[in-house]
């Protein structure tokens, strides 16, 4: 009966809204949590310590080989298509641009989601599995202050960092591929890049990107692993939507700031 | 994995992490270039500013002596007003000129200022009198055109 | 190093004859199917008590409510004299300090080896340095038996050797009252007999009040001073092991003697075999 299947349609289209938005709510007053528990977690040196070694130290190497290999593509295609305007000599400022306003924030915030992110949310889920999170609060010790705002915290300082490290190495990959490997001469290389690129706004703005790029990551993380259904289905759901709703966040909100960031860049 | 070992790694990526950003900082971008020496202002007024941007350099003799501060649209005399700023202890004679060139053929658009021979220097505030419009494509294509067909109807 | 004035630790016994009470509690988490209904409990200080029942009858849950995990709906519980339900969060997590609980399977701390687990509350909630830490842990441990075992990781652990360092863990802050979630799941013969020795002997060495949730009734009988009986959320039965071994009652003697069928039915509710085959012939 297609009325019926409207209705049910409907239903179905109206719960999943509804709990998306108390889902919303939960997760918008978990963040104000975490946050009014973060001075104690900060002061607890040792555990922020902790967890950026685990996020950011055991990210180093995905990375920095992701930075190499992605500057050295961009090198290779960058030269490709600036050859064609007889512009070859730009690719060092083609590059430079293109990581530090862009991709050094994006691709290092998607390759943090899926390492770190993931990981995150796994450990949480795991600790609700296994009771965990139950135990701690019965011996009056709060789990947002102790498990949840440190992890948090891991993430956000450890994701700037990240972020400049591909820069840098992408630069140095497409250094690799332009000035050694076609021969670039590497004073323009690196004097166009220079001449182009400005602490301000480029740098700046890829650093601002990167930690609201890290706060995005990090929030959703430890939110999917504190939600998580205590089961072993529940715990790689909410491993799966910290790295899909990560990304998506990533990419939107890339856009959003790179809107209010290079408006004026166009005018 | 004891605290020591994390307190040392920890530091040892960090260290690395704020060494990425000096390191984008002074040799990707030019922060060593940024301007914190004190500037003063001049105007000057052309026909067509061309694709003169914000922030576009100033240069004299090819060095860049400072930017582009305000560009305004002037409707009573329907010219662009430009607003430089030009470092102090970089001075410019009342007669200098300033045009708008590209360097290069697709290059970026800047003011060039090339300093006459008056002894009295612009001031603060001080407005150039003689300048040189950008020099725009399409019109001198079809000034190209427009000369061809004269001198070609005149034989 | 003189040691710090610990006020967590100043008041191990619990001020009031009845440690635990329960009045009139309901609770369900969905107002259409109510876990427990009118459930009426009185655990008097220093006795081991069990809170038996078929599974998902709502044990675990009554455990829950005594520690403050859920609100009851309806109903008083007041534990030490103090009603949990009125309880804003500072006072609720005082008396959680007062409360040890032993977890299903252990809950250790995975990221932590076992002398990190049992310090733990410790470290939280005193400020003792860290030579009278390493002598209560060693203590604890020592009363469990497992004081070699104390560089181990929970993931080296078996399943008696990790429940018996979460019961460490409970002990830790020398609670009042001590809650166990299914001491006994899943062990060994001999260290359930472990298990349960311990659970007496502690309750009697430090004076403190034990509630055991569980349906092992062989082990309970051997060491408890009062079972409650609960099925489908209401008190069924209770009594001494002595008058349970003795009941008549239908329901006691059907846990007691492990009959399959009985007032917990075998069959899970459905139609008759005659309208079932009726319908597929």
């Amino acid at each position: 009966m297609p009325a019926d299947t409207i209705a049910f349609v409907l239903r179905r289209v109206g719960r999943a809204t509804q709990n998306s938005i108390s889902r919303l709510g939960f997760a918008a007053r978990f963040f104000a949590l975490v946050l009014y528990h973060s001075p104690a977690a900060l002061r607890r040196v040792q555990l922020t310590l902790r967890e950026v070694y685990f996020s950011g130290v055991l990210s180093l190497v995905i990375i920095c080989v992701s930075g190499l290999f992605v500057g050295m593509v961009l090198g290779l295609q960058g030269y490709d298509s600036l050859n064609k305007y007889g512009a070859g000599d730009s690719l060092g400022i083609f590059v430079g641009l293109s990581l530090v306003r862009e991709l050094g924030p994006v691709v290092a915030g998607l390759l943090f989601a899926s390492r770190a992110g993931s990981a995150i949310t796994a450990e949480i889920g795991l600790m609700k599995t296994t009771e965990q999170i139950a135990a701690m609060e019965m011996m009056a010790v709060d789990p947002l202050a102790r498990v949840i705002a440190p992890r948090f915290w891991g993430g956000v300082l450890s994701m700037p960092l990240l972020a400049a490290m591909f820069s840098v190495m992408g630069v140095f990959g497409a250094y690799i591929v332009g000035v050694r490997l076609i021969g670039l001469d590497s004073g323009s290389f690196w004097g166009n890049m220079q001449g182009g690129i400005d602490f301000w706004p480029d740098i700046t703005n890829g650093i601002i990107k990167s930690i609201v790029f890290g706060v995005a990551v990090s929030l959703i993380a430890v939110f999917e692993g504190y939600d998580a259904k205590p089961t072993a289905e529940g715990v790689s759901t909410a491993t799966t939507r910290t790295v899909v709703g990560a990304s998506l966040a990533i990419l939107a909100l890339d856009f959003v700031l790179t809107v209010f960031m290079f408006r004026g860049a166009a005018s | 994995m004891n605290r020591a070992t994390i307190d040392l790694w920890v530091g040892i990526f960090v260290f690395i992490g704020i060494g990425a950003i000096v390191f984008l900082a002074l040799k990707v971008g030019n922060l060593t270039s940024l301007q914190t020496t004190p500037t003063y202002r001049l105007e000057a007024a052309f026909d067509n500013i061309g694709g003169l941007k914000l922030r576009a350099p100033v240069k004299a003799a090819g060095v860049v002596v400072g930017r582009v501060d305000v560009i305004r649209f002037d409707p009573k005399t329907y010219q662009a007003l430009v607003g430089v700023r030009i470092d102090q202890g970089v001075q410019f004679s009342k007669d200098t000129i300033a045009s708008i060139l590209t360097s290069g053929l697709l290059g970026e658009v800047y003011i060039g200022l090339d300093s006459g021979g008056d002894t009295a220097m612009l001031a603060d505030g001080g407005r150039i009198a003689k300048t040189q419009s950008a020099v725009v494509l399409e019109k001198l294509i079809g000034q190209f055109l427009f000369d061809k067909a004269s001198t070609g109807g005149a034989k | 190093m003189p040691a710090t004035a610990r006020p967590s630790l100043a008041a191990p016994t619990c001020p009031t004859e009845i440690a635990v009470e329960l009045a009139g509690v309901s609770f369900g988490y969905d107002r259409r199917r109510p876990i427990l209904t009118g459930i009426d409990m009185a655990i008097p200080r220093g006795k081991v008590v069990a809170i038996m029942g078929a599974s998902g009858s709502g044990k675990t849950t009554i455990l829950r409510l005594i520690g403050g995990a859920l609100r009851a709906q309806s109903g008083k519980i007041s534990v030490a004299g103090q009603n949990v339900r009125e309880l804003d969060r500072d006072a609720l997590f005082a008396l959680r300090r007062r409360i040890g609980m032993l977890f299903q399977f252990g809950a250790l701390f995975t990221d932590m080896s076992v002398y990190e687990n049992i310090a733990f509350p410790l470290r939280e909630h005193t400020k003792l340095p860290e030579e009278l830490v390493r002598d209560l842990v060693l203590m604890k441990l020592n009363a469990v038996g497992l004081r070699g075992a104390a560089q181990l990781r929970p993931s080296e652990l078996s399943g008696g050797m990790a429940r018996r360092v979460a019961l460490a863990r409970a002990i830790a802050l020398d609670p009042m009252l001590v809650m166990y979630d299914e001491p006994f799941a899943g062990l060994d013969p001999i260290s359930l007999g472990v298990v349960g020795q311990l659970i007496r002997k502690l309750n009697d060495a430090l004076g403190v009040t034990s509630v055991l949730v569980t349906h092992d009734i062989y082990e309970s009988l051997k060491i408890v001073d009062y079972i409650y009986f609960v099925s489908a959320g209401r008190i069924v039965a209770k009594g001494t092991p002595d008058e349970v071994r003795a009941s008549q009652d239908p329901f006691v003697r059907q846990f007691v003697d492990g009959e399959p069928d009985g007032p917990v039915p075998f069959h899970y509710p459905a139609r008759t075999l005659a309208e079932e085959f009726a319908r597929a012939g």
